[in-house]
This record gives structure tokens, C-alpha cells and sequence, in this order.
């Protein structure tokens, strides 16, 4: 089965939801199309299910989420939950779902698939037990569940977001082990009449720590070094800290090192992606619009560089707005008068971002591991050894290290480890990230079934 | 190990994890009921044989691989809690050929 | 060879460094030049099979060639892990072609049989029915016809090769010049000046094995490239248990589990992007052979470059205007590495190619005819 639709937008987040509103307030035919089975993305995932918690767990930014969702289920999107984009060519897009194999052909594409948490390459991350802060956060919004006795390690706000939320549902929380680096807060303070533009941001924050040194949760601050200890599951978390040192005895680690753009999807439709040295990652190339490389495809939200969900929304409606002067459903002047004031309300949530980058900035040692055991690459399990021993062959970027090592070769597509090889070939190379390079990522954009693939049968076609 | 800390407006189905009958709420997310209920690693390795379990939740790590009604390399976090089915660790590679092909 | 000559070969794909191994082996002084992380590295979109079945059937001396170096590449591949420790994958246990029609099996297994009997190197050519492939692969799909069989066909991992090459090469002494693309090459007094993105050097004797690039500098030299690239896609499976005792033309199961699909050939220009239609075609065919392969994931997919000369065979040449200069333009880099890294790096060594490489082998013939057969 083929569609034909103005706009298909590829993930259903705060971002693809504004986009959507937005595009269909305009008049044009659009298209969502999102991986998991309710809008939201992972920000706001299963906002639109009845909580079994009280509200106050997952706080009033989460529940504001399901106004935007209601809205986007109203506005009149094809919206297709459950599907999965796997490969795209001029224009027509392959996905899968419930109903099957079917494509879609778009004038225009809106890549909003989101961000991921940045790989955290330490000892014993692949133990069972180990698992992202936004695994844990995932798991109480969709299913009320939590791990009563879990340490989280790491850095960033949503680290602290989510400690929070244990301490409000009352789960017991053994340690949380800040990785922010001494000096970080020095750093970020150059930063700070930027932050005072959006002063809530930075009493959100306040007010997180408080919550949690409140609750009484152990806080070890500085902590330099991480293993994770454990035969077939972690078992416990040895940290250092200066000169202190200590092992907790814990079934469950949550990492979290910050978040950066998912980028699979928008390398396999050719957009081009530069390494963005304050956020320390690779994101696509974007005009002010979010107009990508390509010229019918745009990016919002996190998936084209870091801003946070409030962000996303306002590039979300800016990317259609740019989407309808393209079409032209809407003149460029019209456009631009609609999207003045978005403008300025970016311009005013996002100057917070200075700020927290520097302060989050990850330390060296948790961006590449030093110890030659530590896995890189979870599919493969190619370890940091593995890539010195390639590098020593002066193996030149993360391309040839891939054919090399086949880091990078598994069913993750190098989303596990794109950024850490770059890293790690960088700390043994002296060569920057930016000058590495970065994976070359082909369709399919996630792992598909050879039968999907395929098309029918022959005797399914000939029954048809 | 996890814990629900309030029941979801889910009816409870009954599904088969390693021969063992448990119920959970329907249309939940796999790998949260596998947490739950202490299923253990969900798979081992085809490279080097090593335990793996849900790691990142959202569909990017597939770590999460299970063997669901005999069809190996299913996402535990993509998939749904639905009544009757039969869940086992991955072991391993694939092993194959496995049942219900269309062709 | 005169002591201290200093040898140059353009290009660290599989060609070139099969060339400098064999190069160093002997002896020599050897830098080769490659480009960086990105390039057109038609290795990393190989099938990996070491292929005799069908090759030079228009051409005697190709097949007789393939024919060689694929009875060599046993002791080529058990040389090669002594000196590095890589386990190449290597594997030579006769491999399927299969035909989907009784029409095209016919057709093929007579042109196969007439090569055969051509030839003064048995390749171990047979024909099997669909029933004689079940005996390998019990879960085989009825939409195959038959196939063609020849127990000289094998398969090694192109990459694990390429590593070995370059690795061994190194070790003997080579030097290995990554990100040094190679711009122009100018003849100067003794040899040649290299301009290459990492600066200039001189040379006393020159390779061409850039592949595609070959094209570009062999004006420069009184060679000739007449090469196109031609696209060939695959996609990899997820990794599933051992379950082929042995390779079909277009699906091999890699040591690692994995199952590499693809035998298309396109002409797309210097485009390597993947394409729905030969993708959906691979895995139509794929699923032909292997029915239960609908329920298995394909992972990767990936577009690559073939370096193709006008009738499919190699051309190796020795430059009449600078006799120092020699070129290689391949596409079966594979197959013929046993040969680049010994008696075509013996012959470079010596300075001169032997009248059974340099008269088949020449871009001459492209100037008497204009064939195009494969």
C-alpha cells in the first residue's frame, strides 16, 4: 500500500507533535510516524495512559505533556504509532507496523526521532542489572516500576531528575555517584547571565538537589573513576573520588553521562552532520528553519542538537512553518511573521544551554574507557584493546576500525558506540572527534525482517 | 530487582517466562515484566556467550533480545504483554529455521 | 633491482596491499599510499568468496589465472596467520551457483562444462539437481531450480584480509601512508615525484592500484585505466547458528553467523547509496533459496564500487613511456591475491612483466575490439 502526504514526520515526540499541529493548522496533508504505541516520545512516554502513580512522582513538566499529545491526536495527522521507518528513497519512505509492509511517499520529511542517552563505556556496563537513568525513568512512566536499593552514577539533569522522582515515589535509592567534575561549576558560571535569562531552569535544578539531599539519599560529589562489579550480574559499584574510595553492594546501576542526538536516521537519509564541540557530539547541519543538507528534509527537536523537550516543541513548529513556505501554503513573509515570536521564545528557553554544558561537560575517562578490557562496541564486544591494537596498525578513522574490528557491525547500527569509538580513537590518536570522522550509516535505519524486505510472496502477490 | 509501586488500569493476562505461569497486565511492556519477575539475564551473547539484560529501554541497544513463541531476537522493550505468550533467554545466535514463516 | 630503489604503490585497498606484501617479501623498499577513513573501498562491500565458477569463460588466460591463484590461496591464507595471527575465515569447500530456472541452469551448466573441458586446471566442475543440494541444505526453498557446482570455489573474509595485508605489510617494513591521497604524479629525473596529501616524496618505481583512481593518474604515466565503477549492494543478516556447510554464489554465512546477501551489478556512476529495488530483489532471491530467511532480520545493508574494465578481465600493464611505472585495475581483488602479492610483485620487482601477464592482460586489446562480455 503507498500514501501520498505533504509531510511525513518520523517520530512522535514533543518535537513531531508541534510539527504536526502546526502543519495540519496550515492545511497540509501529514503524516506521523512513531515507533512506540502512544504519542509522547520519551520525554513524555505513556503520558497519555492513565498513572497509577500520583501525579506528583513524575512531577507537572511530565503531565504537561498529555495537553500536547491530546492536541496532536486531534489535529488531524495520519498518525501511525507502532511503525517503524527503515529505509528512504526520494521521498518514499519504507516503514513497518501493524499492518505490515507498507510505504509512504512525502514532498517533505521531518525528522524528529529525539535524542539518546550518551554511551557510557566504564567497566561492567554490559552486566545484566546495569542500565541507563532513562531506562529507570521509562520504566516508571510505562509500568510503575522501580528498583528499591539501585545506585545511579553519572551526570547531567536528568540524573537528577530522575533520583528525584525515586525519592517522591519513595524508592529507596543506595548512592548517587556525580561524576560532575571538579571545576565544571567554574566553568559554567561564565555562563551564567545567559542561564539568568530563563532563571526557572536553574531553580528547577535547585530545587532537584534540594529534593534530593532532603530525602537524605547518600551524594558522593566528584567521583572520578567507576567500576562495576559482578560475573553474570553487577553485584556492586566501586567508586574514587580524590582520595576516597568506597564499593556499594547494589543488583542495579543506572547510568547516565547526558544525552545527544540520535543521529541513525537522519545519516542514512544523507543529511550532513557536523561534531558540535560544546555538546560533544555529532548532530546534523541545520539552517535557522531546521532545513538540513537535503533539501527536503528537516530536523527538529533533539534529534538535530540538544535543547530539551520545551525547545523541541518551539523547533517543531518552526521546522513546519518552514515546511509551509517550501510547500507554499504559507509566503515566506507569512511564515516568518509566525514564526517571529517562536523565534524570540527559543532564543529565551535555549539560553539556559551554555550553561549546562559546560557545567555537564562529561570528564575524558567516562567518555573513552582506559582500560584495555572495557567493551566499546556492546554487539561485538570489541573492546578499547581491540581498537588500540588497530590503531597501532594506524588504522585511520572509525570506518576502517569498523572493517577492522566490526565495531559498530551489530543490530545497535553503532548507535551504542559511534560516539565512544570516535572517542576513544581520539584519546589514543590525538586527533580530534570532529577530524575522526564519524560511522558511515546506510539504510535500513533499524534491523528488518529479509521477508519485509522482500515484499509478498510470490503466492501472496498472485492471491492478491 | 524491580517492583511495581502501583497497579496499572491493565487486565492481568497469564504468559509463560522460562516454563514459569505468571500473570501481568496486558499490553505492558515485556522487558518491565522480565524485571519484575527476576527472569535473569535475557540472553547470552553470540560472540563471547556473556549475560546481557535490558539496558537502555527505548529500542536503540538490543540488549533486550528474548526468543518469544520459538522466534528468537525479539526487542523485550518493543514488545507487548499479551496473553498465552511463551518467553525464553536468547541464546546465543539465532537458531534457525524457526517457525511461523509466511513463505 | 638496484639497491635502496624506493617503490610507490598508489592505492591500500586489497590490490595494493596484496602488491606491497609480496613487494616487501622480496625485499623491497616500499611505501604505499591510501586514502583516508572515507574512500571507495570496494573490500568493505565484498561477498568475500574466492570465486573460479564462470570466470574467463570468453577468456582463457583469465580463467587460467583465477584458476591459480584460487589453487594458491590455501598456503597463500595459511602464510599470511602465521605472520599476523588473523584468521582470514578461509575456507575452500566448493560453493553453489544457483539457477532459478531449468532454462538458465541449462544454459549455464553447458557454458561451465565447455570451460571446463578448455581448461588445463580442473576447477572440480559438477552439476546439482535441487535434490543433490538438499543433502547441504535440507531447509533449501523449491524455487530453486539447481545449481552449478565447483569444489575450487571458497570464501574468506575480505576484511579480516585486508587488515592481514596491511598488518603484514607493516610488519615487514612497509610503510603504510593513510590519508595520503594521491593528487598527481609527476616523472622526474630517476623515477617520479608523488604529490600526495601528506606532501611530496620521490619514487624510483611506481604501482597504480587505486582502483577507480586509476583512471584519473594513468594518463599521467602512459598507462591506461579504462575503468568504471560498477555498484554491486548487500545486506547482512543478524547472526544466526552455522547452518551452511558451504557457500551458494550470493549467500555466505560468515564465521561470525551472519549471512552476506548480494550479487547485484548496476551502473550508478560514483553513487554508492543502497537502492530499494536491488535490495528488495536481494532479499526476494535470498528468501527464494531460503524460505525461512522472511523471519530474519537484515541488519546492514551497503552499496560499493567495482573497478571494471571494458570486458570484466584485468588489465595489467608495464608503461612503454616510463618503463618504471606499472598499473593494476582489478575487480576481483579477492579471488587474485595470492597472485598480486606473488608472481605479479615478483615480476614488479623485477621491473618487467612477463609476456604470459603482459600480453593477455593489456589495455591494448581495447583498442582492437570493443567487446563487452563479462
Amino acid at each position: 500500500m503507498s500514501a501520498s502526504v505533504d509531510l511525513a514526520i518520523i517520530g512522535a515526540g514533543p518535537a513531531g507533535m508541534a510539527a504536526a499541529i502546526t502543519a495540519r493548522r496550515h492545511g497540509l496533508v501529514v503524516a506521523v510516524i512513531d515507533e512506540q504505541p502512544a504519542p509522547g516520545g520519551q520525554i513524555f512516554r505513556a503520558v497519555t495512559d492513565p498513572a497509577p502513580l500520583p501525579a506528583s512522582v513524575l512531577g507537572p513538566d511530565y503531565h504537561a505533556g498529555r495537553t500536547l499529545a491530546e492536541r496532536f491526536l486531534a489535529c488531524g495527522a495520519d498518525y501511525r504509532p507502532g511503525s517503524l521507518v527503515w529505509q528512504e528513497e526520494k521521498g518514499t519512505l519504507d516503514l513497518t507496523g501493524p499492518d505490515g509492509q507498507q510505504s509512504l511517499t512525502a514532498k517533505r520529511i521531518i525528522v524528529a526521532g529525539g535524542a539518546m542517552e550518551r554511551p557510557f563505556p566504564i567497566p561492567g556496563w554490559t552486566l545484566p542489572g546495569v542500565m541507563t537513568a532513562g531506562a529507570a525513568q521509562i520504566l516508571l512512566k510505562t509500568a510503575a516500576s522501580a528498583a528499591p536499593g539501585a545506585v545511579f552514577a553519572g551526570s547531567g539533569p536528568l540524573i537528577y531528575l530522575i533520583v528525584a522522582q525515586y525519592a517522591r515515589a519513595g524508592v529507596p535509592v543506595a548512592a548517587l555517584l556525580d561524576t560532575t567534575p571538579r571545576g565544571a561549576r567554574l566553568k559554567a558560571l561564565r555562563h551564567l547571565p545567559g542561564a539568568l535569562m530563563a532563571p526557572s531552569y536553574l531553580r528547577k535544578g535547585f530545587s532537584l538537589l534540594a529534593e534530593i539531599r532532603r530525602a537524605g539519599i547518600r551524594v558522593i560529589s566528584h567521583v572520578e573513576a567507576l567500576r562495576l562489579e559482578g560475573e553474570s550480574a553487577v553485584r556492586s559499584v566501586r567508586w574514587q573520588a580524590g582520595a576516597a574510595r568506597g564499593e556499594i553492594a547494589t543488583g542495579t546501576v543506572f547510568l547516565h553521562q547526558g544525552v545527544i542526538p540520535n543521529v541513525n536516521l537522519a545519516m542514512a537519509l544523507g543529511c550532513r552532520h557536523v561534531f558540535d564541540e560544546s555538546q560533544r557530539c555529532w548532530r546534523p547541519e541545520r539552517d535557522r528553519w531546521g532545513r538540513s543538507s537535503r533539501n527536503d528534509i528537516l530536523i527538529a527537536g533533539d534529534a538535530g542538537g540538544i535543547l530539551g523537550a520545551s525547545c523541541a516543541e518551539l523547533t517543531g513548529e518552526i521546522a513546519a512553518l518552514a515546511t509551509c513556505a517550501d510547500l507554499g501554503c504559507l509566503s515566506q513573509d507569512a511564515a516568518e511573521r509566525a514564526a517571529a515570536p517562536v523565534f524570540h521564545k527559543l532564543r529565551h528557553e535555549s539560553a539556559i544551554r551554555p550553561f549546562l554544558e559546560a557545567l555537564y561537560r562529561p570528564a575524558p575517562q567516562f567518555l573513552a574507557p582506559s582500560d584495555d578490557d572495557t567493551l566499546v562496541c556492546r554487539c561485538e564486544e570489541v573492546t578499547r584493546g581491540a581498537v588500540a591494537a588497530a590503531v597501532a596498525e594506524q588504522c585511520p578513522g572509525p570506518n576502517q576500525l569498523k572493517a577492522f574490528t566490526r565495531a559498530g557491525m551489530g543490530p545497535c547500527q553503532g548507535r551504542m558506540c559511534g560516539h565512544s569509538l570516535g572517542e576513544t580513537m581520539a584519546a589514543l590518536t590525538g586527533r580530534s572527534p570532529a577530524e575522526l570522522g564519524y560511522l558511515r550509516i546506510r539504510m535500513p535505519v533499524k534491523p528488518v525482517t529479509l521477508g519485509d524486505m522482500a515484499g509478498p510472496t510470490e503466492e501472496e502477490r498472485n492471491a492478491a | 530487582m524491580f517492583k511495581q509501586l502501583a497497579q496499572p488500569d491493565r487486565p492481568l493476562v497469564g504468559i509463560v517466562l522460562s516454563g514459569r505461569a505468571v500473570s501481568a497486565p496486558e499490553g505492558e511492556m515485556l522487558a518491565a515484566v522480565l524485571l519484575r519477575e527476576g527472569f535473569g539475564p535475557f540472553r547470552t551473547t553470540p560472540v563471547g556467550g556473556r549475560e546481557r539484560a535490558a539496558y537502555c529501554m527505548m529500542g536503540v541497544c538490543f540488549d533486550c533480545l528474548v526468543t518469544i513463541d520459538g522466534r528468537p531476537n525479539r526487542q523485550a522493550c518493543q514488545e507487548r504483554v499479551r496473553a498465552g505468550i511463551s518467553v525464553e533467554a536468547q541464546q546465543g545466535a539465532a537458531l534457525l529455521p524457526v517457525g511461523g514463516s509466511k513463505a | 633491482m638496484a639497491a635502496g630503489t624506493e617503490i610507490a604503490i598508489v592505492g591500500g585497498g586489497l590490490v595494493g596491499a596484496a602488491i606491497g606484501l609480496g613487494l616487501v617479501r622480496g625485499g623491497a623498499s616500499v611505501a604505499l599510499y591510501d586514502e583516508g577513513d572515507v574512500a571507495h573501498r570496494a573490500a568493505r562491500g565484498n561477498l568475500g568468496n574466492v570465486w573460479v565458477q564462470g570466470k574467463g569463460l570468453a577468456s582463457p588466460p583469465y580463467a587460467e589465472l583465477t584458476r591459480r591463484a584460487a589453487l594458491a590461496w590455501r598456503d597463500f591464507a595459511a602464510e599470511l596467520t602465521d605472520e599476523t595471527g588473523i584468521d582470514l575465515r578461509f575456507r575452500q569447500d566448493g560453493a553453489f551457483f544457483c539457477c532459478f530456472t531449468p532454462e538458465e541452469l541449462d544454459k549455464r551448466a553447458g557454458q561451465l562444462e565447455a570451460a571446463e573441458a578448455r581448461s588445463q586446471i580442473p576447477s572440480g566442475y559438477s552439476r546439482a539437481r535441487l535434490a543433490d543440494m538438499r543433502a547441504d541444505f535440507p531447509m533449501i526453498g523449491s524455487g530453486v531450480a539447481g545449481a552449478t557446482f565447483c569444489r575450487l570455489d571458497g570464501m574468506v573474509d575480505p576484511l579480516r584480509l585486508l587488515r592481514a595485508l596491511l598488518a603484514a605489510f607493516q610488519k615487514r617494513g612497509g610503510r603504510y601512508l593513510p590519508r595520503a591521497r594521491v593528487e598527481t604524479i609527476a616523472p622526474e629525473a630517476g623515477g617520479f615525484r608523488i604529490l600526495s596529501a601528506s606532501g611530496a616524496s620521490h619514487a624510483d618505481r611506481l604501482v597504480l592500484a587505486a582502483g577507480l583512481g586509476n583512471a584519473r593518474l594513468a594518463p599521467q604515466l602512459g598507462l591506461e585505466a579504462p575503468v568504471r565503477p560498477v555498484r554491486g549492494q548487500i545486506l547482512i543478516t543478524e547472526k544466526l547458528r552455522p547452518f551452511m556447510p558451504r557457500g551458494i554464489s550470493f549467500i555466505r554465512q560468515t564465521a561470525d553467523g551472519g549471512l552476506i546477501c548480494g550479487e547485484s551489478s548496476e551502473e550508478a556512476g560514483f553513487e554508492e547509496a543502497t537502492t530499494r529495488n536491488v535490495l528488495q530483489d536481494t532479499a526476494r532471491r535470498a528468501t527464494t533459496v531460503f524460505p525461512f530467511l522472511r523471519d530474519v532480520r537484515a541488519v546492514r545493508a551497503w552499496g560499493a564500487l567495482r573497478v571494471m574494465s571494458p570486458d570484466g578481465q584485468p588489465i595489467y600493464q608495464r608503461s612503454a613511456s616510463h618503463p618504471q611505472a606499472f598499473l593494476t585495475s582489478v575487480h576481483s581483488g579477492v579471488t587474485l591475491a595470492p597472485f598480486h602479492a606473488g608472481p605479479l610483485a615478483d615480476a614488479i620487482r623485477a621491473g618487467a612483466l612477463p609476456d604470459d601477464i603482459a600480453l593477455p592482460f593489456s589495455p591494448a586489446r581495447f583498442h582492437v575490439q570493443a567487446t563487452r562480455a563479462a
